[in-house]
């Protein structure tokens, strides 16, 4: 007979080894999918792990490690405030969406204004367009009681087709030849987000992601806002008798972790993709749900998380194009890692005890 | 719209099939939910429904074999949340989410060969005479089966909840898990049967999607009809009738939006599709506003069930 016996403390070994075991199953029950699926499993864990770090190729890859993980990490980040409060904003993906059209939007009506006003504006439009996003199923969370998780979500259907009509309409390239899409910001060098260090993928969302971290972790361990925010999560009548706003921390945790995935967004646009088109939001909203689980919804654990994840989007394409492998198959195995991470954690919390009853 | 308001009895018949996938769903996720689980994985369950029958269907050539094979599919995945949250007490709003993306994932890599095919073509009622009529037979008795099972399904549900033992008890653990495990009640089997049905209603619910409704496979193809099963959960206050309405209502919005955007009226296309999800939101404020919050909601929802002594 095994019986769980809950901890009195969280373990903390297990706090640091869970990630790790999740990751080492997701390679076990990967390598059998990618096995099914008639590849050979043990070049293809390589292919996703270990080649873009230091295959031959390395040097091309490792910059996009920042390139695709800064996006994850400052979503995530944002994400994991709220999921530690038990408020669920799941519309990242939406936010992102708002984001990228706020930031283009500022650069394509300044277009061709040369002036060095217009980059941080951007930045500014793009964080402000997700907060505003995201403050949709917050206040009608504060004020009707709405469920949060399904509002949210129900905006990023609603986002796609803004992008869609923006990219379609109001933000087309004139000169575009009647292709869908906006022009591409890269070739507009006030809007265009460019290296900070040339070739290093280090451009300045991945250095906007590197902040969040440090302004998270700050305000989780030293700041009277993180310590409301842990209480509510751990013990939300504790924080009720303790004086927590309940509105003020749904507002907060909502708009806070919409603004960071906006800036996502504005980021996105103006560097690694250039332009809105119809297609430009590609899951990380998604992803990063599970970059902030794995990461424990701590700080400097999501951010291992975030390029971890990055990891395995390269390595995806990689073996993409080198064996022949779906795109689907490494969706199938992000998924896993968030499956087994949630099934292992339990061990954090609880202990397995064999045998019958003692006390 | 023209065409709308020509043929009223097309209109019916068009809304019942619009409403379909979505009544399914949301019957499932509405037993899972009174157990007191919140499976937030419908969406991920409808899509692995969606292709399970669509392959099985087009391998047998046998609609029926296809939403045999989307029902075992969608209780199969679902018995991974069921996992997760019976045994491994992980929270149920991630657990749910691991599984859309989980099913996401799934789907488009068993879907991979079955794009652009087309299902064998599903039995379709024809009762001499009656199904011939002028008005009712075009409007509701021409449909494929599933129409009706998806009714009768409510009307089982209906009756399992509020007449028989076994629907007590599975309210009785929804509403308090800790007195029905006091009594004696096996509160994780319960639910997992509880889940396991949702899982195959939603696969159902999916497979009608890419057997009938559209009918083709296509990756994402359920476009979040299982985000909206859970929104019609909410909406019915965990009452089947309530459901059925709602799903509904709903399939009419989406049939007035398609055929908005066929007519080709002076809107843009992006606005009539988002309307569905609009509409969602506003219905779920003000029912929300009305009921206060959890409103009706099973007392023990979401929580985490663990035997301490």
């Amino acid at each position: 007979m095994i019986r769980l016996e809950k901890r009195r403390q969280p373990s903390n070994v297990f706090a640091y080894a869970t990630p790790v075991m999740a990751v080492i199953a997701t390679m076990i029950f990967g390598g059998l999918l990618f096995a099914a699926l008639g590849k050979d499993p043990v070049v293809a864990i390589r292919t996703i792990f270990w080649d873009p770090l230091f295959g031959q190729h390395a040097f091309y890859y490792r910059p996009q490690l920042l390139v695709k993980g800064g996006p994850l990490i400052l979503i995530a980040i944002g994400l994991s405030l709220g999921f530690r409060a038990g408020i669920w904003n799941i519309g990242a993906e939406g936010q992102y969406i708002l984001g990228a059209l706020g930031g283009a939007g500022v650069a394509l009506a300044f277009y061709p204004l040369d002036a060095w006003f217009i980059f941080p504006l951007m930045i500014l439009a793009g964080g402000l367009a997700g907060w505003a996003w995201a403050m949709i199923p917050g206040l009608l969370k504060v004020r009707f009681g709405t469920n949060e998780i399904l509002v949210s979500l129900m905006l990023v259907y609603v986002a796609e087709q803004l992008l869609a009509s923006m990219s379609l309409g109001l933000m087309k390239n004139p000169q575009g030849f009647g292709f869908p899409g906006s022009r591409n910001l890269q070739q507009y060098p006030s809007a265009h987000n460019a290296e900070i260090i040339a070739n290093t993928g280090m451009h300045w969302g991945v250095a906007a992601a590197f902040v969040a971290v440090i302004f998270a972790y700050v305000l989780l361990t030293r700041h009277q806002l993180g310590y409301h925010i842990r209480l509510t999560g751990e013990a939300p009548r504790a924080a009720k008798f303790a004086g927590v706003s309940p509105a003020r921390l749904i507002l907060f945790c909502l708009g806070t972790s919409g603004a960071l995935a906006g800036l996502a967004g504005m980021f996105e646009v103006a560097g690694p993709a250039g332009q809105v088109s119809v297609d430009f939001n590609s899951g990380y909203g998604f992803t990063a749900i599970i970059v902030a689980f794995l990461g424990r919804l701590h700080p400097i654990g999501i951010l291992l998380a975030g390029l971890l994840m990055a990891l395995t989007y390269i390595g995806g394409e990689i073996t993409q194009s080198s064996m022949g492998l779906p795109a689907a198959a490494i969706q199938v195995f992000q998924g896993m890692l968030l499956f087994f991470l949630l099934a292992v954690d339990v061990l954090t919390n609880y202990r397995v005890r064999f045998g019958a009853q003692t006390a | 719209m023209d065409f709308l308001l020509a043929n009223p009895a097309l209109l019916i018949a068009s809304v019942m099939v619009a409403a379909t996938p979505i009544l399914l769903a949301s019957i499932g996720e509405l037993i899972t939910e009174r157990a007191g689980v919140l499976n937030l994985g419908v969406e991920g369950m409808m899509i692995t429904g969606a292709i399970c029958g669509f392959a099985a269907a087009v391998g047998t050539d046998n609609p029926a074999l296809g939403f045999l094979a989307a029902a075992a599919g969608g209780a199969l995945l679902s018995l991974l949340f069921a996992i997760l949250t019976q045994f491994a007490l992980a929270n149920q709003v991630a657990s749910g989410l691991s599984l859309t993306l989980f099913g996401l994932g799934l789907s488009s890599l068993i879907g991979q060969s079955y794009g652009g095919l087309n299902p064998p073509r599903a039995y379709r009622l024809d009762i001499p005479g009656l199904s011939d009529l002028p008005f009712v037979g075009r409007a509701f008795l021409q449909h494929d089966l599933m129409v009706y099972v998806s009714l009768l399904l409510v009307a089982g549900v209906w009756v399992f909840l509020n007449y028989t033992r076994a629907g007590l008890i599975l309210r009785a653990v929804g509403e308090n898990h800790d007195a029905a495990h006091a009594l004696g009640y096996k509160v994780v089997l319960i639910r997992i049967a509880a889940i396991a049905f949702g899982g195959a209603c939603a696969g159902m619910g999916g497979a009608y999607l890419s057997l009938i409704r559209v009918p083709q496979w296509t990756d994402g193809m359920t476009a979040g009809a299982g985000w909206i099963a859970l929104a019609i959960v909410v909406f019915a206050s965990w009452k089947p009738w309530r459901a059925l309405l709602g799903a509904y209502l709903f399939g009419g919005i989406t049939v007035l939006q398609l055929n908005m955007q066929a007519a080709g009226v002076n809107v843009p296309v992006q606005l009539l599709s988002m309307s569905p999800y609009v509409i969602t939101i506003l219905v779920l404020v003000v029912i929300s506003a009305r009921s206060g919050g959890a409103g009706a909601a099973p007392a023990s929802l979401g929580r985490i069930f663990h035997v301490t002594q």
